[in-house]
C-alpha cells in the first residue's frame, strides 16, 4: 500500500441519536492512490459527507468511530493529537465545500481570509498577499490584487468556488477533498471549474477525493470511482472498469438510472425500486438486498465480503465473491 | 459608507423631529394648566391670561409646536417656571451625570456579557455553560432598583467600600468614578445576563455556519475562529440591542439616581413632574429622546462598520 496517500480500512462511524445508534458508515474500505483523482458517488444520505468529515476529523460531536483506521501518508490519523491533526488541515489535506455561497466569512475580505490561512508560514504580510494573488491568477480571477480587498458577497458563486479552490490548493496539499464542488453551480461553470481543477491537479500532483452525484463529471475527471450505498462502499475500481463492467447490482442500477445513459425516448426516467434501509436498525445481510434484482437467500443473512474482482476493482457482493471463485 | 451614514443620520433627524412633536402633543394633553399651577389658587384671571400669553399657551397647538421647534434649534428650551433659569442650562448640568452612569453601565456589562456569551457558546451544553446560563437568567430577573437597594445596603452601609450617595466632587475624576461604581453595577447587572444570552445564541448559530467549517478545515486555531471570525458576525444583533437598550438604561437610571441620590436626568424628570414644571419636564424628556435616537443611529453605524453587506446596501 506504499502508493496510497490515503487508506481507509474497515471503518465504521456511528452517530448517537435520540432514535438510537445511527450506523452512518459500516466497515468502509477506500484507498486513494498518490496523484490520482478518485470519485465518490452515491445518493443523498449514503454517508458521503460523514466519510469526508471522518478523514479531516471534523465529525459532529455525537459521532463515534466504532471500528477501523484511516492512514494518511503513513500516519494513522486517529492516533494524532488534536494539534497534530490541525497541523495537517489546510496544509497536507484541504477541502473545497459544496456551497460556495457559505464557504467564506461574509465580514472579512477575501484577502484577509487568504492570508490568514497562511498563518503557519514564516512569511511577511507582503509575501502572503503575493501568494494569494498568484493563486487567484491561477484559478482565473481577473484583477486579483484589487479583488483581495473585496468581500465574499461581491463575487459570483462561480468565482467564490474558484477562490475556494485557490485557498485549498495554496499550501500545495497532498490530498484535496472536494465535496460536490460543482453541484451548486450551473452547467457551464461546472465545466470550467472541472477543467481548472484538472489543470491544477496536474501541476501540483496531489490526489483528489471528488464527491459528486453527477456520473458524467466522475467519468470525465476521475481515474477511479468509489460507489457508496446506505453507509457502505459497495464497489471501487477504475472508472473504465466500473462504468463498463459494474460488479455490484447497485452500481449497475445506478448507471442505468443516469439520464446520460438513456438512449431511447421515454416518458419515465428509470429509478431503483424500494427505499434505502433504516440505518438505526440495519438488516443483517447485504444492505441492498431488499432492492436487489439478483437477490438470493444468503443476501438476507450474511454480510458480503469486500472481494477483489480483478486488479484494482473490488465489490461488496455475494455474487462477485462467487463469480471470482469460479 | 458615507452615503450610508448620511442617509442614516437624515432618518434619525426625521425620527427625532416626529417624536419631539408627539411628545409636545402628549405633554399638552396632561390635565392641569401650568399658568395656574405657577400662580397658585389666588391668581386673578387677568394675571393667568398674561402668563399664558407670555408662555405662548394662548396660541393654537400647531403654532406652539412651530415656535417650540424654532426655539429648540436656537438652543432655547424655555424657562424653568420656578427658578426662571433657562431649561437648557438645567438639563445640560444634569446630563453628564446620567451619561456617565449609562455609558459606564453599558461598557462593563457589554464586555462581561460578550465574554460570558462566547465562553458559554464554545462550551455548549457543558456544566460551565449551564451554570453561566443560570447566572445570566438570574441577572436578567433581578430588577435594577432591588440591586441598587441591596448593593447600597451591603457595599456602602455594611462594608463601607463605596460611597452611598451623590456623584462625587466635581473635577475629581477618581472620586467621580468611585461614586459611579455602585449605581453602574446596579443598572448594568441585568444587561450582563441579557447580552450573555444573546451572544451565546448568535454565536451558536454562527459556529454552525459553513464558513466556520471552512476555517476549521484550514486548521485555523480555535481561538481565532471564535474571537476573530465568528464573534465579528455574532456581535451584530448585540450591537443593535445595545443601541435600543440605551432607552431602557435611561429608565433604569431613574431608579439608580433616586436610590443613590445622584443628580441626573431621571431625578430631574421625577422632581419636575411632581411640581408640574412643564418646561423642565419637556426639556429633559426631549434630551432623553434625542439621546435614544442618537444611540440607535450609532448602533446602526457601528453595524455598518462591522458588516460590509449593510454598508454597501443601496
Amino acid at each position: 500500500m506504499g502508493t496510497d496517500i490515503l487508506t481507509i480500512r474497515d471503518m465504521s462511524i456511528h452517530y448517537d441519536t435520540p432514535r438510537g445508534t445511527l450506523k452512518a458508515l459500516r466497515h468502509v474500505n477506500v484507498n486513494v492512490p498518490k496523484g490520482k483523482i478518485i470519485g465518490v458517488v452515491g445518493e443523498s444520505g449514503c454517508g458521503k459527507s460523514t466519510l469526508i468529515s471522518s478523514i479531516i476529523r471534523l465529525l459532529a460531536p455525537n459521532a463515534d468511530m466504532a471500528s477501523g483506521s484511516i492512514t494518511f501518508d503513513g500516519k494513522e490519523l486517529y492516533d494524532l493529537s488534536e494539534d497534530e491533526m490541525r497541523g495537517l488541515r489546510g496544509t497536507d489535506i484541504s477541502m473545497v465545500f459544496q456551497d460556495p455561497m457559505q464557504t467564506h466569512n461574509p465580514v472579512l475580505t477575501i484577502g484577509r481570509q487568504m492570508t490568514d490561512i497562511q498563518y503557519r508560514d514564516d512569511k511577511t504580510a507582503e509575501q502572503k498577499k503575493a501568494r494569494a494573488v498568484e493563486m487567484l491568477t491561477q484559478v482565473g480571477i481577473p484583477d486579483p490584487e484589487a479583488r483581495l480587498e473585496q468581500y465574499p458577497h461581491e463575487f459570483s458563486g462561480g468565482m467564490r468556488q474558484r477562490i475556494a479552490i485557490a485557498m485549498a490548493l495554496m499550501a500545495r496539499p497532498k490530498l484535496l477533498i472536494a465535496d460536490e464542488p460543482t453541484t451548486a453551480l450551473d452547467a457551464t461553470l461546472e465545466v470550467q471549474i472541472i477543467k481548472r481543477l484538472e489543470e491544477l491537479q496536474a501541476d501540483i500532483g496531489c490526489s483528489i477525493l471528488f464527491i459528486s452525484h453527477h456520473l458524467g463529471v466522475i467519468a470525465e475527471l476521475c481515474d477511479e470511482v468509489v460507489v457508496m450505498y446506505a453507509g457502505e462502499v459497495v464497489e471501487q475500481g477504475s472508472v473504465r472498469e466500473v462504468f463498463h463492467s459494474p460488479q455490484h447490482p447497485y452500481t449497475k442500477a445506478l448507471l442505468e438510472c443516469d439520464p446520460g445513459h438513456i438512449k431511447k425516448k421515454t416518458r419515465n426516467l428509470p429509478t431503483i425500486p424500494g427505499e434505502i434501509p433504516n440505518l438505526v436498525d440495519v438488516p443483517p445481510g447485504c444492505a441492498f438486498a431488499a432492492r436487489c434484482p439478483r437477490v438470493f437467500d444468503e443476501c438476507h443473512t450474511k454480510r458480503p465480503a469486500w472481494t477483489q474482482i480483478k486488479d484494482g476493482q473490488h465489490a461488496l457482493c455475494h455474487l462477485a465473491a462467487k463469480e471470482s471463485v469460479q | 459608507m458615507l452615503t450610508f451614514i448620511t442617509k442614516r443620520i437624515g432618518l434619525a433627524l426625521a425620527i427625532a423631529a416626529l417624536s419631539v412633536t408627539l411628545l409636545f402633543i402628549i405633554i399638552h394633553l396632561i390635565p392641569g394648566d401650568p399658568a395656574r399651577t405657577m400662580l397658585g389658587p389666588k391668581a386673578t384671571p387677568e394675571l393667568i391670561a398674561e402668563i399664558q400669553a407670555r408662555m405662548g399657551l394662548d396660541k393654537t397647538l400647531p403654532h406652539q409646536i412651530l415656535i417650540f421647534f424654532g426655539n429648540m434649534l436656537q438652543g432655547d428650551l424655555g424657562m424653568d417656571i420656578f427658578s426662571n433659569r433657562p431649561v437648557a442650562t438645567i438639563v445640560f448640568e444634569q446630563l453628564p451625570h446620567t451619561l456617565a452612569l449609562i455609558f459606564s453601565a453599558i461598557a462593563w456589562s457589554a464586555t462581561l456579557g460578550i465574554f460570558l456569551g462566547c465562553f458559554s457558546a464554545v462550551r455548549r451544553n457543558s456544566l460551565a455553560d449551564r451554570l453561566t446560563g443560570i447566572l445570566a437568567v438570574s441577572f436578567i430577573a433581578a430588577p435594577a432598583f432591588v440591586i441598587a437597594l441591596y448593593s447600597l445596603l451591603l457595599f456602602a452601609v455594611e462594608l463601607k467600600w463605596f460611597p452611598a450617595i451623590g456623584a462625587g466632587t466635581p473635577g475629581d475624576i477618581g472620586d467621580i468614578i468611585w461614586h459611579l461604581v455602585l449605581p453602574s453595577f446596579a443598572i448594568g447587572l441585568s444587561w450582563v445576563g441579557y447580552i450573555a444570552r444573546l451572544v451565546r445564541a448568535s454565536m451558536l448559530e454562527i459556529l454552525g455556519e459553513g464558513h466556520v467549517r471552512t476555517a476549521r478545515a484550514f486548521g485555523l486555531p480555535e481561538k481565532w475562529i471564535t474571537y476573530r471570525y465568528a464573534l465579528k458576525l455574532a456581535i451584530l444583533p448585540t450591537v443593535t440591542v445595545i443601541g435600543v437598550g440605551m432607552g431602557f438604561l435611561l429608565s433604569a437610571a431613574v431608579f439608580a439616581e433616586i436610590v443613590f441620590s445622584r443628580p441626573g436626568l431621571g431625578k430631574l424628570v421625577i422632581d419636575s413632574i411632581s411640581t408640574r414644571n412643564y418646561p423642565v419636564v419637556m426639556g429633559s424628556v426631549l434630551v432623553s429622546t434625542i439621546l435614544f435616537v442618537a444611540s440607535t443611529t450609532l448602533s446602526d453605524i457601528v453595524n455598518a462598520i462591522l458588516d460590509p453587506r449593510i454598508r454597501q446596501a443601496k
